[in-house]
């Protein structure tokens, strides 16, 4: 698969700090989370990829296009909702969207006709009209969501797009996100200090630390593993029949204590087999436990590594 | 009524050329401008000289209104020359930088003070683009009021002065045009500039102000303590005036500047000297806009 972003040996540094220490990753994913704690380097690489920041030395690639010398070419391609506040005065919200969309280069019928549809979209069709100043946090976010995707952006940044939202309007637009995703027509890149965004978003995520790559994993892989890996247990005693019937199934088994058994299970077994193995030998099954190696773990690890760098 | 989808679905249109694409900026403030009923007001009343100066010139060519108003030695009273041109110039300038003041601050400091900076950075768009977008309005609304009418009235003339006239006094013409871009340019510039380092928009409009008339006043009082004339490299109208009298009139000049942009007697400096303050002043006007105009501000 093409790579959606290339780094490579991406250095951004602002005076004499480094903000981003030599970055080297191949991100092809649908959804691409990127993770870290405040001050890690994720909004600084999200406005070097935008070309906000000259990279001190390397380079990256978003489609194959080299952000140092085809900086337009790759703004044409994104979609930019930012972390702050972000608008343009004394307008109404349908005005301020259509604006973008012209910037972009859609002709005015069309950046118009846009601009009512990402309005409704996302949730904000009956205040179109009114002055942007006037909406509320969750529907300004909402606003930067809309003039993001109305031009049509082959990839879209989202820097912290639940940021003070209240659950119900997280979950909106958590919503708004995953289907945007599950359409397939755009990669997003979401950035964010909030793990379950991430989890909920992403099927790959790069997580960063004081401006190294501290952590890349697949999480759609890390999920898949996960399910192949069962802790059951089980009432009474260890039945050795049980565990040679599930072993003859190709599993492999530990014990535990306390009538626990640690699976690892082969690929093409279904957990119905296990019930019917477990019934014909008369065991019972209380709990089954698939193993999760959560994002919080994978993001933990990734803390704990002393200089960033897994 | 429409109905919209309330889908997401990708553009696959045409898109406009990226040449003009900085022209939605002008296309969308003067559609706001147009609200502003003092904006409005203010622009079509400072077409009345203009619109005096064209009667002038009509009733100096029209020798039965000349009879109607007994006063047929008015002809030689008002002569349509350099002086002329030059004052219509000059009143129309400091119109100019009345509306530069009142339009001017509201450009970049709306964008800095709500973030939209990075908006319109994240978009295939240049900062040199959106600056260009932000002083097209500024320049087109101050060519209408300067050099627009200016040509008008010299067509005016030579229309009823005949073809020989036009020809005699094309420097004139040339004059108008590019003394009114330089006055322009160097308003625009200012204007932006404060803009993006001033967010209060009062205060940034009376800094355009005071920018003319305080350093003119600090370039007289340097000129009173240090006994020299070169004081004057800091007012600007001085070095505008210098300027104009070159454009209008070469090396045989006649005048010294115009109303509001005249230089006094024997306190002229050197051409190139006018034009390097001029550059200077318009290099620090981009300087300051590249400081402030960006995608994201960077924290050392």
């Amino acid at each position: 698969m093409d790579p959606v972003i290339e780094l490579d040996g991406l250095e951004v540094r602002f005076g004499n700090r480094t903000i981003l220490n030599h970055l080297k990753a191949s991100l092809t994913g649908r959804s691409i989370g990127l993770l870290g704690p405040n001050g890690a380097g994720k909004s600084t690489l999200i406005n070097s990829l935008l070309g906000f920041h000259k990279p001190t030395s390397g380079t990256a690639r978003i489609f194959g296009r080299d952000i140092r010398t085809h900086a337009r070419e790759v703004r044409s391609l994104i979609g930019y909702m930012p972390e702050n506040d972000a608008f343009i005065a004394n307008i109404s919200g349908v005005r301020f969207v259509r604006m973008m969309a012209e910037l972009a280069g859609l002709p005015k019928e069309h950046a118009l006709e846009r601009a009512h549809e990402a309005f409704f979209y996302v949730g904000l069709g009956e205040v179109r009209y009114r002055n942007l100043g006037t909406y509320s946090l969750g529907m300004k976010q909402a606003a930067k969501l809309a003039q993001a995707i109305a031009h049509g952006p082959k990839l879209l940044f989202l820097d912290e797009p639940t940021n003070g939202l209240d659950p119900p309007a997280r979950l909106r637009m958590i919503q708004l996100i995953q289907e945007i995703r599950d359409r397939g027509d755009l990669h997003l890149i979401l950035s964010s200090h909030l793990l379950r965004d991430v989890e909920e978003c992403c099927d790959e995520v790069l997580i960063l630390k004081d401006g190294n790559i501290a952590a890349f994993c697949n999480l759609e892989e890390e999920r898949r593993a996960n399910k192949r890996f069962l802790e059951l247990e089980t009432r009474g005693e260890i039945n050795g029949n049980f565990l040679s019937a599930i072993e003859h199934l190709g599993c492999e088994a530990a014990t535990g204590a306390q009538g626990r058994i640690k699976l690892v299970l082969p690929d093409g077994l279904e957990v119905r087999q296990l019930y019917e193995v477990a019934a014909q030998q008369n065991v019972q099954i209380r709990r089954l436990n698939h193993k999760r190696d959560s994002l919080e773990d994978i993001f933990l690890k990734a803390m704990e590594a002393a200089d960033g760098r897994l | 009524m429409a109905v919209y989808k309330k889908t997401y679905r990708p553009y696959e249109g045409a898109l406009t050329s990226s040449l003009g694409r900085f022209l939605v900026i002008p296309r969308y403030a003067f559609e706001d401008m147009q609200k502003s009923r003092f904006l409005t007001i203010f622009f079509f009343a400072s077409f009345i000289y203009p619109l005096i100066c064209a009667l002038i010139i009509y009733v100096q060519h029209n020798a039965s209104a000349l009879g109607l108003l007994g006063v047929q030695g008015a002809r030689n009273l008002i002569s349509i020359n350099v002086v002329f041109f030059m004052g219509m110039l000059g009143w129309q300038s400091m119109l100019a930088l009345f509306m530069a003041s009142f339009v001017g601050p509201g450009q970049v400091s709306p964008d800095l003070a709500n973030n939209a900076l990075s908006l319109y950075l994240a978009r295939p768009f240049s900062r040199l683009e959106y600056v260009l977008g932000k002083m097209w309005i500024l320049m087109v609304l101050m060519s209408f009021m300067t050099w627009v009418p200016g040509l008008l009235l010299f067509l005016l003339e030579g229309y009823l002065e005949g073809w020989q006239w036009m020809s005699d006094n094309a420097r004139l013409a040339s004059g108008l045009f590019f003394g009114a871009w330089v006055w322009i340019l160097l308003l625009s510039l200012m204007a932006l500039a404060l803009s993006a380092w001033v967010k209060w928009k009062p205060a940034a409009g009376a800094l355009m102000f005071g920018v003319f008339f305080v350093a003119a006043g600090f370039g007289v009082a340097l000129n009173g303590v240090l006994r020299s004339k070169w004081g004057h490299l800091f007012n600007i109208s001085h070095l505008i005036g210098s300027v104009w009298v070159q454009l209008f009139e070469g090396a045989n000049k006649t005048t010294n500047g115009a109303v509001f942009f005249r230089v006094p007697e024997g306190e002229e400096l050197p051409l190139w000297c006018c034009w390097m303050a001029l550059g200077c002043f318009c290099l620090i006007c981009f300087y300051m806009l590249r400081r402030k105009i960006r995608g994201a501000e960077v924290v050392r």
